[in-house]
């Protein structure tokens, strides 16, 4: 257990993990994000929808600790967020992947999902190095964790693969993994299915769905595609330049008049 | 107990029983789990087998109840066969990825009372029809990722069962030597499982094999080759298929060799590797498929490694096959492919995963001449064998030393052969099967009452009694001219230029013979990318104009070799189209096996099959296909057909 599973250790399924309290963020004169405020329960999948522009990766930007807001304030497993680095954000059991996949291209997919684990390192830089003792068994306790997220993902035909030669839609899949690999309470997932194909993007929405049952891990979401979107959230945050304009169930949201002048146009039956 | 006689041994639970005291402490099984490759010995085998075994009878596994098993190479699907015998049940492996339509079939027609899934996928594939299995009582699964909230009343885990299992020996003493007493009375002439074929024509027919039928066609297999419990092979080919069964099963037993297991179905490449297996066997498709990888990857390489390789592949074409059938060979040339052994030979055998191999098998199609003699003239000891589930397998094979591309070998160990009128090849062995399950008919048509059995298949036995087989009896056809039409024949020597994936040949009661063909998108990508061909599809690219003139080039060539063949020269191909999807098994083009199902291509594409005889030049088709999950969609297109030239037998002679 590191210090994040511990941190959210009283907060039971369905009760709020992470609270949004009138979030203002602006860089010069422009405005990313205006008085915004919503709540993560633990346990759902939480989808942060809107079109270009509004706000959604500042706002997860936010929430991982990168950007830190004018105005307003982060409240994470029942603490008021002070000012805080993004490692130590990761320390608490935050993890998330990228919109453009970063990830180390010379790696293989095993290296870097294992780089995932390094919260989970605290054996310390000589017995690394001779690698011995509490070195070798922390190293063992690791990859076999990340073997367990490989088969999970069912990658395991690439795990020494280097990972610039994977196509896209792995490499998504090796970064899901990467973040994974940090055992998150809370997983953020920055456009997950950009550029994928239909089959593509079935995988993933299975994938992730599967996380949220298996590992019980609340996920927040950020994506494009309504009809996905609308599939596998719980509860999902509409923005519009840098606003919120909506705020719950996804028929809910199907039925919001604000949402779909916005965004959605007509109606989806 | 190993001085005890083989024959009071006659069931696979029995030879579980000797293994496990004779190879106690030798691997058994070995599967690649979490990136390690973990095994069990055969005492730990058997542990595991008899605590699932008690776990069965526990849910009320009985003697004579069908246990369908459903899924890939997985060590506990395939315990599941002895678990389920050593209480007198008999499985029933089914196709794991057979679309539900097919498997309902199998499933209702067996009357399954148990089934053993492998995952979520194949659990809710048969979920999704249990309201048509009236005798469905419970439900096995591998895997249980997904499963979690899924109602456990009538699904347990494997692995739940085996604990069962285990603190019910715990609590009972007696309950193994009952156990023990139940395998030693099953006796060889019982029902040992049922195989569904795969059904070129019509429904899938349930092959039922006695453990006699399997126990003496391994014994004798493991004779032929000289087996031993020292072999490893790897376990990658369906369960449902009698091959895998009598591979990884029967021998598996009876020889008391080691079956490893691969991750997954996208890893066995890089197993086979790591294992080494000592004996092979793969449909001729794995290995077209693995020269092409090889060759498309050699045009990559740099010039020094394709200068080698292609100078030494020359001289294991001239003399490599001769040097592994222990003819005498030129000094010079030997000197050479002792060197070509050491640079490329060794290096590509240990890159396919084939360094080890004692004798490879390759059946159920005809292999191409040239993919043939690769893997000889690289030293390993690749031979042809033709079998049918009905026979457990083995019918003809090819001794050492007697090896030709064109043949599939002498009749097997205790393998009697019978060429009827019509050339039917007709065969009677220990290995022929009881009888198609439920389906009276078919078993009295297929069997002759003294125990003969019909293959179908077309064939010829030549001066060194080696049987050819030329293709399906009823396949064979005539042109209207009158000359011979034999369409697997055409199809096959198509199939072997390394783009082309599938060929379908039509001429039977018609003017003049042509073809449809799959291009092979492997190889003619690479082909395209390294010529600055641009596509955006498999449609796009199976119609480009430069792809129409290679595929022709093809077609010609094959017009050619069989104009020089007297009696082929009247089929040679007309006119050609390349198909703008890939024939699937999921849209019933294919069996499960992979095998082109003829007659129902015909009427799938009937406006393609009219264009090729009304002269037209494009046709337009539109055919609905169906996805894995079962939804439909449709594909169109507009289908270019070429006309090709015809060679006179004569005239090719002038020209030489």
């Amino acid at each position: 257990m590191n210090y994040g599973t511990k941190m959210a250790s009283g907060i039971e399924p369905g009760a709020e993990l992470l609270r949004i309290e009138n979030i203002s963020l602006s860089f010069g004169g422009v405005k990313a994000l205006t008085d915004v405020s919503f709540d993560i329960q633990r346990g759902e999948v939480r989808a942060i929808i809107g079109p270009n522009g509004a706000g959604k990766s500042s706002m997860l930007n936010v929430i991982n600790g990168f950007y830190h807001p004018q105005v307003g304030e982060v409240w994470y497993c029942g603490e008021k967020r002070k000012g805080i680095k993004p490692h130590q954000i990761a320390h608490q059991g935050i993890a998330r992947t990228f919109q453009n996949i970063a990830l180390f291209k010379g790696m293989s997919t095993l290296d870097n999902i294992m780089t995932g684990r390094s919260t989970h390192m605290s054996a310390n830089m000589l017995s690394q190095a001779i690698w011995r003792g509490a070195a070798e068994k922390e190293e063992i306790k690791n990859r076999r964790y990340v073997e367990e997220i490989i088969d999970f993902l069912e990658i395991q035909s690439i795990r020494k693969t280097p990972v610039g030669r994977l196509p896209y839609g792995l490499q998504k899949r090796v970064e899901l993994g990467r973040a994974l690999a940090a055992e998150p309470v809370l997983l953020l997932l920055d456009e997950p299915m950009a550029g994928m194909n239909v089959e593509e993007k079935e995988d993933m929405s299975r994938f992730i769905l599967d996380v949220q049952s298996e590992f019980g891990t609340t996920i927040a979401i950020i994506e494009h595609d309504m009809g996905v979107v609308m599939d596998i959230s719980d509860r999902l945050v509409v923005l519009d330049y840098g606003k919120k304009i909506g705020d719950g169930t996804p028929e809910e949201i199907r039925n919001n008049q604000a949402v779909i002048d916005a965004y959605l146009g007509v109606p989806h039956e | 107990m190993q001085s005890s006689p083989e024959s009071s041994i006659d069931t696979f639970p029995k030879y579980l029983v000797r293994n496990s005291d004779v190879y106690a402490s030798r691997a058994a099984m070995r599967h690649k789990n979490y990136g390690v490759w973990q095994s069990w010995t055969w005492a730990e085998l058997f542990e595991e087998i008899r605590a699932y075994s008690i776990g069965l009878q526990l849910i009320g596994v009985k003697a004579g109840d069908k246990v369908a098993i459903v899924g890939s190479n997985r060590p506990r699907l395939y315990w599941t066969f002895a678990a389920a015998q050593a209480l007198g049940a008999v499985p029933v492996p089914v196709y794991a990825e057979s679309v539900a339509e097919e498997m309902e079939f199998v499933l209702e027609h067996a009357d399954v009372q148990f089934a053993v899934c492998q995952d979520q996928e194949q659990v809710d594939k048969v979920l999704s029809m249990t309201d048509r299995l009236p005798a469905l009582q419970h439900l096995l699964y591998d895997e249980h990722r997904g499963l979690r909230e899924y109602s456990h009343d009538k699904l347990h885990s494997i692995a739940g069962l085996q604990e069962q299992g285990r603190a019910a020996l715990a609590d009972n003493a007696e309950l193994a030597t009952q156990w023990l007493q139940g395998i030693e009375a099953g006796q060889g002439n019982e029902l040992c499982v049922m195989l569904y074929t795969s059904g070129t024509t019509g429904r899938p027919k349930g092959v039922m094999l006695s453990y006699d039928n399997l126990l003496l066609s391994s014994l004798n297999g493991n004779a032929f080759d000289k087996l031993d419990h020292t072999e490893e092979i790897i376990a990658y080919l369906p369960l449902a298929w009698v091959g895998d069964h009598v591979f990884s099963y029967g021998q598996f037993l009876t020889a008391g060799y080691c079956v490893c297991c691969p991750e997954s179905g996208e890893t066995i490449d890089i197993d086979r590797r790591e294992i080494a297996p000592t004996y092979f066997f793969a449909p001729p498709r794995v290995f077209e498929s693995l020269l092409t990888t090889i060759t498309v990857r050699m045009e990559d390489a740099g010039k020094v490694k394709k200068a080698m390789y292609k100078y030494y592949m020359a001289v294991a074409e001239r003399c490599g096959e001769k040097i592994l059938n222990g003819q005498s060979v030129d000094l010079v040339d030997k000197i050479k492919y002792t060197l070509g052994n050491l640079f490329i030979y060794g290096p590509l055998r240990n890159q396919l995963g084939m360094s080890r191999i004692k004798v490879g098998y390759t059946a159920g199609e005809a292999i191409g001449p040239e993919i043939f003699s690769f893997y000889r003239s690289l030293g390993i000891n690749l031979k042809q064998l033709y079998g049918q589930t009905e026979a457990s397998v083995y019918i003809t094979a090819q001794p050492d030393g007697e090896i030709y591309p064109d043949t599939v070998g002498k009749p097997s160990i205790d393998v009697e052969l019978l060429l009827a009128d019509d050339g039917e090849v007709l065969y009677r062995s220990p290995g022929v099967f009881m009888g198609y399950y439920k389906n009276e008919e078919a078993t009295s048509s297929t069997k002759t009452a003294d125990g003969w059995v019909h293959t179908g298949d077309a064939g010829f036995i030549d001066d060194d009694g080696h049987l050819h087989i030329i293709d399906r009896a009823k396949d064979v056809g005539k042109l209207l001219d009158g000359s011979m039409f034999p369409p697997k024949y055409i199809e096959n020597k198509l199939k072997f230029f390394p783009s082309i994936q599938e060929v379908v040949a039509f001429g039977d009661q018609r003017d003049y013979a042509t073809v449809m063909i799959n291009i092979d998108l492997t190889s003619v990508s690479n082909w395209a990318e390294r010529n600055n061909i641009a596509y955006a599809s498999y449609q796009e690219l199976s119609s480009h104009p430069q792809v129409y003139a290679m595929i022709r080039e093809h077609v010609d060539q094959v017009n050619r070799d069989l104009s020089e063949e007297p009696r082929m020269a009247g089929a040679q191909i007309k006119r050609f189209l390349v198909l703008h999807k890939e024939l699937d098994a999921d849209d019933g083009e294919l069996t499960r096996t992979q095998k082109v199902r003829r007659s129902f291509i015909a009427e799938r594409y009937i406006p393609l099959i009219e264009g090729l005889y009304d002269g037209s030049s494009e046709r337009f088709i539109s055919t609905e296909v169906v996805f894995e999950d079962g939804r439909r969609g449709e594909i169109s297109a507009t289908v270019r057909i070429e006309e090709m030239e015809i060679y006179g037998a004569s005239e090719l002679r002038e020209s030489a």
